[in-house]
């Protein structure tokens, strides 16, 4: 007997052959390419954003590098300037900028002249306003520390006036001067003569990384040299604090803390304080270190605390890792050797771990001092003129940080304080750019793999 | 003797004694290191522990203790009649600190001959007034004789107690030292006694995770009770008016400022979690290594940048635009500060937070389930659709949580590009004000914190610290579940 073979119809080939593609095929293929065309697009349109948030900024802020000075010989009058003719400090000092100012527009009225540039029908006064009101200041504070300056005449490179420097920066135009109250096309004009003479140049711009910052109405004078040291203070505030503190933690929930209840609740809290906002931190410092603890507003030492908790559980968290990665080899050869539990890892483990910690600690500073928010609570948006003193007791004088300054930039009015904001950025995302190179530099030099 | 001073003397007086206890185990088995229990360096350590850490401990604590102890003792001298009409007594309390402050610079301006001076001229203000003024301590019209008394008390305790706590500080690191060089001896565990104090100061370090939680936590709940006893908490949890008037009279209704929050966080996700998702798919299912390691940390700059630089941005490239190119040609509004600015710059800082994670999340689907589908014939793209982003998206919404609550915390896209005006609305090219913005406007410069328009910072505080906090957690519950799933 066979079996009885039931004869089905052979299926049929629905398509056609594999080798030509039905229209279910295309359709899929189509759909591929959109989708691999999305990620391209999602990718292009990220990288995209990047460049111009760069670019932006940059555009913006390079020109507060360049300053437009005027150069002129100054006759330092005597008898504007030291009355009773006795050179006496205390008389000196009794001289405000207004007398400084005067013997400034008369020597840049006397210098336009003699170098035969044609100054129109600008009044004495308005041809003045070309300088910076800030130069009659930097002279003053130059002849007091020198009274025997008096009588002579200095070569002295004086600031020009924001809109004049605005003007060879594309922001002030001959339009624009029309409806401004600030300067006049003349001036302008003048402006252009001189620089046609030399006397008015265009050139790299130290005071801007040196100076303090400046009244609402001088951009052109304002520079970041308190926000640098307050920054920087602040910083090795941080590093002190929290790289010590930091590594002993993590020491202990990495290598010696007990299965617990109290290492759980350690574990979740330090996961939650990474993410909490830092405006809350910034709260926790007015509440706690500046009411309740009495430390002084806008003080480095405060800012410093503040970014220190921040920044804790930012290095614990790579200090950990960095420990876990050592192999338990290491630490069992040293205990069986009869190193104490203590002497292996500070011995063995953790000069292995140093390079991974040191990355996190630096990745960690990198990012404390971009940190704006919790420092606008405590006080350092205040306007400060004068460097804080020497370490350690600079640490609890009013000073100014790097991003402040940028958000206090941005809040004047003057159009002139945009540009410095952006190029305070660039400056800022310059030390950045330093710190994290430094980082990924001892990662590549002293990275082991096991 | 300033107080650093005396800390480099006690270091010193503890160098001593490592130096000491190291020598003495030597001499104690006469050069024998096999009978020493611990190595000579160890009963260093000890040694130089007993001598700094009480003496250094009392210090401490002296010096939160004693303007407690002077205040409260110096306070009772002035009378309820020597404080001013309109002035409090901690008012005059303040002022007497300042003046003590003063004296002491006028001593150290004047050198030894003026404190003589100060002793007769305590009943004539005027003089002390105008010596007070030299060394820059002005002080206003309403200081009476009675504040000066006390300042000159307040001085006279805070001398004797800085003396009294030299010479106890000093005793007590002085016989520490004794102490720790008396048990020096062969079978003196020095090594365990120096070890358990390091295992302490571990703890003590991670314990202070704990304590600026508990910091955060006390500090945001007591304000914001003290805000609730001014201020009905009906009214800042129900009202939907923002009216802060510094006359008092003010409308705190909370809603305005979570509206434009949500508002800005909403458009934040729009803009990056396609963008994020998709190059965090494209990255890890089609991209080669080599274009991976390019674009990979070129995204991740974004998440380096300060926020105060894409407030900027906001602020002169992206508001301007957006107001120059769409809200004004179609009358939406004329404001460059909108929640459309903040949202959109908002999204471009999210970006790498939404694509790292969901990488990594992508990347821990096992390979096998790719494999399958791909020789079943799904195209690599249904294989992403239909099979690993079903399996990654626990992880996924676990990173969109984490994005989410990165954009609700933000503090200064918003305060540069959202605007400060509390409004409900529905037009994202209008300016709105977040939680953020209003804490930082609420606050800034301001200690005293009496009125209500102050304090309801503490509760907007604690308020955002609750969100973030609920979304944390339940981001990183589903990511947590979802990893254990796949190991």
């Amino acid at each position: 007997m066979t079996d009885a073979t039931v004869s089905l119809p052979r299926p049929v080939p629905q398509g056609g052959s594999l080798f030509t593609l039905d229209g279910r095929v295309k359709r899929r293929n189509a759909a591929e390419a959109r989708f691999r065309a999305y990620g391209m697009t999602a990718i292009v349109l990220a990288l995209m954003a990047l460049v111009w948030l760069l670019y932006s900024i940059f555009a913006a802020g390079l020109p507060a590098f360049q300053q437009t000075f005027v150069t002129m010989p100054v006759m330092l009058d005597p008898a504007v300037l030291d009355k009773n003719g006795n050179r006496d400090p205390a008389d000196l000092a009794k001289v405000t900028t207004v007398g400084y100012s005067k013997v400034l527009a008369a020597s840049f009225v006397a210098a336009a002249e003699a170098a035969g540039v044609d100054t129109g029908d600008l009044k004495p006064k308005d041809i003045a306003g070309l300088l910076s009101e800030e130069s009659a200041a930097t002279l003053r504070t130059q002849v007091l520390a020198d009274p025997a300056l008096i009588g002579q005449t200095i070569e002295f490179t004086a600031l020009a006036g924001g809109r004049i420097d605005g003007y060879y920066k594309g922001r002030v135009t001959m339009a624009s001067a029309k409806v401004d109250s600030n300067v006049k096309p003349e001036q302008l004009v003048l402006a252009d003569a001189l620089k046609a003479k030399g006397m008015l140049v265009q050139s790299f711009n130290a005071g801007f990384l040196t100076m303090p910052d400046a009244s609402d109405k001088r951009p052109e004078a304002a520079g970041l040299g308190v926000a640098i040291v307050g920054s920087f203070y602040m910083m090795i505030v941080v590093l002190v604090l929290s790289l010590p503190i930091g590594v002993a933690a993590s020491i202990y929930l990495e290598e010696f803390a007990p299965k617990n209840r109290l290492t759980d609740i350690i574990e979740v809290n330090i996961a939650n304080l990474a993410a909490v906002p830092s405006i809350v931190f910034g709260i926790l410092g007015l509440a706690v270190f500046i009411n309740f603890g009495g430390l002084p507003q806008s003080a480095p030492i405060v800012g410093g605390l503040v970014l220190t908790l921040i920044t804790l559980p930012r290095i614990i968290i790579p200090t950990r890792a960095a420990l876990n990665a050592v192999p338990p080899s290491i630490r069992d050869a040293a205990l069986g050797v009869g190193a104490s539990k203590l002497q292996s890892v500070f011995h063995q483990v953790l000069p292995l771990a140093m390079p991974g910690i040191l990355t996190g600690t630096i990745i960690g500073l990198a990012q404390a001092l971009g940190e704006t928010a919790p420092l606008l609570l405590i006080g350092m948006v205040a306007f400060v003129r004068d460097f804080p003193g020497a370490l350690p007791g600079g640490l609890f004088d009013p000073a100014a940080a790097l991003p402040v300054q940028i958000y206090n930039w941005t809040q004047r009015g003057d159009p002139g304080f945009v540009e410095r904001a952006s190029g305070a950025i660039i400056v800022l995302l310059g030390f950045l750019l330093i710190m994290n190179a430094v980082a990924i530099f001892l990662r590549r030099k002293f990275e082991r793999r096991w | 003797m300033t107080n650093g001073i005396l800390v480099l003397i006690v270091m010193a007086l503890a160098a001593a004694a490592h130096v000491l206890a190291r020598r003495r185990s030597l001499a104690v088995v006469a050069g024998d290191i096999k009978k020493l229990h611990s190595l000579p360096a160890h009963h260093g350590q000890t040694g130089f522990l007993f001598t700094a850490v009480p003496a250094l401990l009392l210090m401490a604590l002296w010096l939160v203790v004693q303007p407690f102890v002077i205040d409260a003792r110096v306070g009772g001298m002035i009378a309820d009649s020597d404080v001013p009409a309109g002035s409090t007594h901690e008012l005059v309390m303040a002022d007497v600190r300042r003046i003590s402050d003063g004296l002491d610079t006028v001593v150290a301006l004047g050198g030894s001959g003026e404190e003589e001076a100060l002793a007769s001229m305590r009943a004539d203000s005027s003089a002390v007034r105008a010596r007070l003024a030299k060394a820059g301590v002005a002080l206003g019209d309403n200081v009476g004789d009675a504040a000066f008394t006390a300042a000159a008390a307040h001085r006279a305790l805070v001398h004797s107690g800085r003396n009294a706590m030299t010479a106890a500080v000093l005793a007590l690191a002085v016989a520490g030292l004794g102490f720790g060089l008396s048990r020096v001896r062969p079978d003196f565990r020095a090594r365990i006694a120096s070890e358990r104090f390091v295992t302490g100061l571990l703890i003590a370090s991670s314990l202070i995770a704990i304590l600026t939680t508990l910091g955060i936590v006390a500090s945001l709940l007591f304000e914001t009770l003290h805000f609730f006893r001014l201020y009905p908490a009906s009214d800042f949890f129900f009202s939907t008016v923002w009216n802060p008037q510094f006359r008092g009279g003010s409308d705190l209704g909370i809603w305005p400022l979570l509206w434009g929050t949500i508002y800005v966080s909403l458009i934040a996700l729009v803009v990056a979690v396609p963008v994020g998702l998709m190059s965090a798919i494209y990255l890890s299912e089609y991209a080669s290594a080599r274009m991976r390691a390019w674009v990979k940390p070129a995204i991740e700059i974004l998440a380096g940048i300060p926020t105060i630089v894409y407030g900027l941005f906001a602020l002169i490239t992206v508001g301007p635009i957006l107001r120059d190119y769409f809200a004004q040609p179609f009358g939406l509004g004329s404001s460059s500060s909108s929640v459309m600015t903040a949202g959109i710059v908002m999204g471009i800082m999210v970006i790498p937070f939404v694509s790292s994670l969901s990488d990594d999340i992508i990347n821990a689907v096992p390979q096998s389930l790719r494999d399958g589908s791909l020789a079943l014939g799904a195209t690599p793209s249904e294989t992403v659709r239909q099979v690993v982003f079903p399996a990654a998206l626990p992880g996924i919404v676990g990173a969109i949580l984490l994005a989410a609550s990165r954009a609700i915390g933000e503090t200064m896209i918003v305060v540069m590009g959202a605007g400060a005006a509390a409004k409900l609305s529905l037009n994202p090219f209008e300016a709105m004000t977040t939680v953020t913005v209003k804490i930082v406007s609420q606050l800034t410069g301001d200690t005293e914190f009496a009125s209500p328009e102050t304090l309801v910072a503490f509760a907007l505080g604690l308020t955002l610290f609750v969100m973030t906090l609920a979304l944390n957690i339940l981001a990183l519950y589903i990511v947590r579940k979802y990893r254990e799933q796949y190991e």
